[in-house]
């Protein structure tokens, strides 16, 4: 009976027109905040990624009331131009004051958000039937999503992958040891921005998935599960967006069974539980494997204790 | 034109001073890391560079590649400024610097030696991955080539790094505390690589810490204190008076 059901739904995303759009701008999302989300964890810039995503939300707002459309691209475009200024204010904080980066990271965190959830509230007081539901990019509405939206999200995330194969060497370096990549010629302040132009990316990809609030987990958790099986950067990637791209589908899937749901909660719900089951599972670093082997470790111990006590005893 | 550009290659060939500093310095924020440093380095040669802590040892070498913001002064690397001089200098970065988490192997860290001669855009390809598993190789951890790198011990993260400046071939070294906290086969390794390559007429350029070794080790050594106290032949300049202007002035500071 469940798995009927279950298959109903998959099926679905080949027959229903909505399901098929929601489950592929959600793929395109986790493929790219997957991949991505690597160099975010990898440069321990976790918080840096929330940051940016938070900082987009007021990025609507006025691309909202300047433009007066909802047209997609517009708004991204504004919420592209808010994440940037906001990881470049936090930049600035910390090279201009003696305020340390996680502080900084807060501060534009918060007063972005801040000034996002004021500006799209006042729309809603303003009334008028078109700015409703700009809200929905705080949790995401995949629902929402068109043709031309998924094609535009493809678009931008073909752009992301681009800039990840051609730069692939060089953003390792980078991460890696930056001070020595730049002794070799690969000057580390361009390619930080570049990365950060292609998170800023992602973030806007994931506006109408997941939404800026939950956007951070999307970048993380993909990788940090990717983490626990694989030891190579490129692998690392790989299965990073794979990861990413199985929690859009089931996460989307899911939240299309019940009427109003935000898929945003329901995709980050589900990276968590693959998060969780390569923490516990993963041969090498897992929870589940670390206690076998301690377990082994102590009953040997304890063996040759109680060989020796035996011996004395004798 | 023709004629000047030989006359111009001629005086290059004439220039034989791997490192050559003039008036430096180098201040963070309001602080001044190193003041007023004028020091040329000779080819050939084990360099230690030594003094207390917070002397500006490390700011010295980056300074030499720019990596830190230079306020005064100038330096040349055979003559020319160090971003045309590149491929002739290898960076050893201390070993805490780097996370040795990150996902990869012993050989793919020495292979990252040859990004700077694949330049932008190429990729590593076989021969980089020949060329790194021989200088594996030589710092002795041939078997450690497919070891995550945060498996290996201490010693032997210090002997990729520098296995992975040797993959670079270059004229100089700078180091940056390959020996701090390393075992005896790593220390050995090192040592008789360095020898080895002072033989070809490299010229290395190693920040120490230990002065138990300076004079065992060394052909030169510069003593810093934010000045340059003293620089020339160990026998010269190791001598106890200098050691006790260089670290002597770090308590005087310390105390007011």
């Amino acid at each position: 009976m469940v798995i009927e059901e279950i298959l109903v739904i998959f099926f679905g995303i080949f027959t229903d027109y909505t399901l098929r759009y929601v489950a592929l701008g959600s793929t395109i999302l986790g493929v790219t905040s997957g991949a991505l989300g690597c160099f975010t964890v990898l440069r321990k810039q976790s918080l840096f990624g929330d940051a940016l995503s938070h900082a987009a939300l007021p990025g609507i707002g006025f691309a909202y009331i300047f433009a007066g459309t909802k047209d997609s691209m517009l708004l991204m475009l504004g919420a592209a131009v808010f994440a940037w200024f906001g990881g470049i204010v936090t930049l600035a904080i910390t090279s201009t004051t003696r305020i340390k980066q996680d502080a900084a990271l807060g501060i534009t965190l918060s007063v972005f958000f801040g000034l996002g959830v004021v500006l799209l509230t006042y729309l809603q007081s303003i009334g008028g039937p078109s700015q409703g539901g700009l809200d929905r990019f705080l949790f995401g509405q995949a629902s929402a999503l068109i043709e031309t939206d998924v094609i535009n999200l493809g678009i931008l995330a073909a752009g992301c992958f681009v800039v990840l194969i051609i730069f692939f060497k060089e953003l390792k370096i980078a991460t890696f040891d930056s001070a020595f990549g730049q002794s070799m010629g690969f000057p580390t302040k361009y390619l930080s921005a570049l990365l950060t132009s292609v998170i800023v990316v992602a973030v806007v990809i994931g506006l109408h998935t997941v939404g800026v609030v939950l956007m951070v987990s999307m970048l993380i958790a993909p990788a940090a599960a990717a983490r626990q099986w694989i030891s190579s950067l490129k692998n690392m990637l790989i299965l990073s967006a794979i990861f990413g791209g199985i929690s859009g589908v089931i996460g989307s899937m899911i939240s299309s069974t019940t009427e109003g749901m935000s898929t945003g909660p329901v995709i980050v719900i589900t990276i968590t539980a693959i998060l969780g089951i390569s923490l516990f599972f993963s041969p090498k670093n897992g929870y589940l494997f670390q206690y076998l082997r301690k377990r082994k470790q102590r009953q040997s111990n304890l063996n040759e204790i109680s060989t020796a006590t035996g011996e004395n005893s004798n | 034109m023709m004629e000047q550009k030989s006359v111009r290659k001629n005086m290059n060939n004439e220039q034989t001073i791997p490192i050559e500093i003039k008036n430096l310095s180098v201040t963070y924020r309001a602080e001044p890391a190193l003041w007023n440093i004028d020091l040329n380095l000779p080819e050939g040669k084990l360099i230690a560079i030594v003094g207390p802590n917070g002397a500006g040892k490390s700011t010295l070498i980056k300074a030499v590649m720019g990596l830190v913001p230079i306020t005064a002064g100038k330096v040349s690397i055979y003559g020319k400024q160090y971003s045309k001089q590149r491929s002739k200098v290898a960076y050893v970065p201390q070993r805490g610097t780097v996370d040795w988490d990150f996902p990869t192997d012993a050989l793919d860290v020495v292979e990252m030696g040859l990004y700077g001669k694949l330049g932008w855009l190429r990729r590593p390809n076989s021969q980089t991955r020949e060329k790194a598993r021989e200088c594996l190789a030589k710092v002795g951890l041939k078997d450690y080539a497919d070891r995550q790198i945060g498996q290996l011990s201490g010693g032997q993260q210090q002997r990729v790094f520098v296995a992975r400046a040797l993959a670079q071939d270059p004229q100089i070294f700078l180091m940056d505390e390959p020996l701090n906290g390393v075992d005896a086969i790593t220390e050995e390794t090192i040592l008789s690589i360095l020898e080895d390559l002072k033989k070809e007429g490299k010229t290395i350029v190693m920040v120490h810490h230990d002065l138990q070794t300076v004079d065992k080790y060394f052909d030169w050594v510069v003593l810093l204190n934010r000045n340059l106290i003293s620089a020339g032949p160990i026998k010269e300049v190791f001598t106890k008076e200098n050691l006790d202007i260089a670290y002597q002035e770090k308590q005087r500071m310390s105390i007011q």
